[in-house]
């Protein structure tokens, strides 16, 4: 009795395994590249910390710590900035990824020291003593899958796209299909950015709306039809970056201005309570040239100083 | 009279406060849990007016509308087409499995219907957008595959290891006196079955729908991956959000009225939940008398 029972949630486990090894290889492509990604930038990064011993003389030894709380798409800056920054300074940084909207809330309540926002600030929380600062730019892919022929849009196209004005591929030099729209949900900082830069605030019309980036990138690699936008950071082999009047999502397009969909990645402060000196050793060292060499690592461009 | 040892007595006390104790605790926490979503979800339908919030169809937050008659009507909809598919199925294999199936069988079927029940949600939805989602967009030729169909699909697929579980118990429960006396007075097995077996495991197996109802009704991470998130009206192929999916969706990057009209999405999701309970708990009690 006991020995069938073993054997049956050992068939069902098998069945588990070999279910969970097809998932594997759809995925494999965002998973693997993402996975070497970050062990990429993570040999890097100690790599130029060492090589950057110099530059560790101008930043001071405060140690302490620093709280940062926000944008879920500042991740992987955040995530190299505490270990690049935790080695010049001593100072721990700890990141909350709850959203730039949790994060502007919490430093406006105190929680945190620096809220990080993905958008950049409101009139309303400017009046209400909040300042943000640029510490690096993004650029927003415009993703499709890679069967779609389309290999360019222009900013107009997209928001006709994104809108409902166009519904079929064939309208903008792809093959017949019904567009399948994708996006991200709500409150969403790179949906926030995305609709402003496109002009098409509160009126796509979505089939997906979805509540990652990974998400939205997995929902394009598995839809011949469908259109997408993501950071740059972001964007794998398993999607294609189709071209925005006729430029290229990249650094270089980034920061010259000429690519158009892109949003500013903010720090932000709070003007109604005192910055602790580590926070603001912390935010000089992020707005500095000295940081600029780890915003590229994150897959983001530097903001010229 | 013999006087009892204090010790004895003092443990007695002892157990009695911290038994009473325990139990006020399950009490507590339905009472704040309840007192924290009224409190929280009021201000919202206050300020948005509560015939605007429950029958308004847009949903809006960054221009203040705050509409969830789509929402309401796919969670409706949702739990209904997977109650609907999965009681029969549900119902049918249990009769198999307490009824028909030989006993290794049963060995390695009980089993596997509770590791099915054990599995987490998220995985569900892992495979049903990974799986399920490209399959009904092939099949049915629809531009998308999300929608309220591979939610429903994906949900039946989530009850029916509780309905099973439940109403196999409730049919293993009804005396074998019943079925022999059936059977030795000339009625088929399938008569026997669906006519004496049945009826007398009635409230067990409606305790198994409330159960599914329940999960249907509560499920967020899985439909998440394959509803497509946006409050439509329900259709089957077009994406549609769920009450639950509309809070766990939304929740983490939301501020201000919206994050409020989440919790008051909660709220209607919450009165749901006891209502449900209460109409079977009513039907339950009449059926027992």
């Amino acid at each position: 009795m006991k020995a069938k029972k073993i054997l049956a949630i050992a068939a069902a486990a098998l069945l588990a395994v070999s279910a969970l090894t097809a998932c594997g290889n759809t995925t494999d492509g965002s998973s693997g590249s993402s996975a070497s990604d970050t062990s990429a930038s993570d040999s890097s990064a100690s790599d130029s910390s060492a090589s950057d011993s110099s530059a560790s003389d101008s930043v001071s030894q405060l140690g302490g710590s620093v709280s940062t709380d926000g944008s879920t798409s500042m991740e992987k800056l955040m995530g190299i900035y505490q270990e690049v920054y935790t080695e010049l300074s001593g100072t721990t940084i700890n990141y909350n990824p709850t959203g730039s909207g949790s994060g502007i809330t919490a430093v406006t309540e105190g929680r945190c020291d620096i809220g990080l926002a993905s958008r950049d600030l409101k009139d309303e929380e400017v009046e209400a003593g909040l300042t943000g600062h640029v510490v690096a730019i993004d650029g927003i892919a415009i993703i499709v899958n890679p069967e779609n022929k389309v290999a360019d849009l222009s900013v107009d196209q997209i928001k006709q796209l994104y809108t409902g004005e166009i519904t079929d591929w064939s309208e903008v030099g792809g093959d017949a299909g019904e567009v399948v729209v994708i996006g991200r949900e709500a409150g969403s900082g790179t949906r926030d950015g995305f609709e402003e830069v496109v002009g098409a605030a509160d009126a796509c019309q979505y089939n997906q709306e979805l509540t990652s980036t990974g998400a939205v990138i997995a929902a394009v690699a598995s839809n011949p039809n469908a259109i997408g936008y993501a950071s740059l950071s972001a964007v794998d082999d398993t999607v294609k970056a189709v071209t925005v009047d006729g430029v290229e999502c990249s650094e270089e397009t980034i920061q010259s201005g000429t690519y158009a969909v892109q949003r500013n990645f903010n720090m932000v402060t709070n003007d109604n309570a005192e910055l602790s000196p580590e926070a603001e050793a912390f935010l000089n060292w992020a707005l500095s040239a000295e940081a600029d060499e780890y915003v590229r690592e994150a897959g983001c461009v530097p903001v010229k100083h | 009279m013999k006087k009892t040892n204090p010790v004895l007595q003092a443990t007695e006390m002892i157990m009695r406060v911290l038994l009473t104790v325990c139990g006020l605790a399950a009490v507590g926490f339905v009472v704040v849990i309840t007192g924290y979503l009224v409190v929280s979800g009021i201000p919202a339908i206050r300020q948005v007016g509560l015939i605007e919030f429950l029958t308004g169809t847009v949903w809006k937050p960054s221009q203040d509308q705050f509409g969830i008659l789509p929402v309401i009507l796919t969670s409706v909809l949702g739990t209904f087409g997977a109650i609907l598919i999965g009681v029969p199925l549900g119902l049918l294999f249990a009769i198999y499995l307490g009824k028909m199936a030989p006993k290794p069988v049963y060995q390695v079927l009980r089993p596997t219907v509770d590791l099915l029940a054990g599995i987490p949600s998220v995985v569900y939805g892992l495979v049903g957008m990974m799986v399920l989602v490209p399959f009904v967009r092939e099949v049915f030729h629809v531009a998308d595959g999300v929608g309220l169909f591979s939610s429903i699909i994906v949900l039946t697929v989530m009850v029916l290891p509780s309905i099973i579980s439940v109403s196999e118990t409730a049919l293993k429960a009804v005396p074998h006196e019943y079925e022999e006396a059936s059977l030795a007075l000339g009625a088929t097995w399938n008569e026997t079955v669906f006519k004496v077996t049945f009826p007398a495991a009635k409230s067990g197996i409606a305790a198994s729908v409330v159960l599914g109802i329940g999960r249907a009704v509560g499920e967020a991470m899985a439909i998440m991956m394959v509803c497509g998130n946006v409050a439509n009206m329900p259709s089957l192929f077009s994406s549609v959000r769920f009450l639950t999916t509309a809070i766990a969706g939304e929740m983490s990057y939301s501020s201000g009225l919206h994050r409020q009209a989440l919790f008051s999405v909660a709220l209607i999701l919450y009165c749901f939940i006891m209502l449900i309970n209460m109409v079977l708990n009513f039907f339950l009690k009449k059926k027992e008398k």
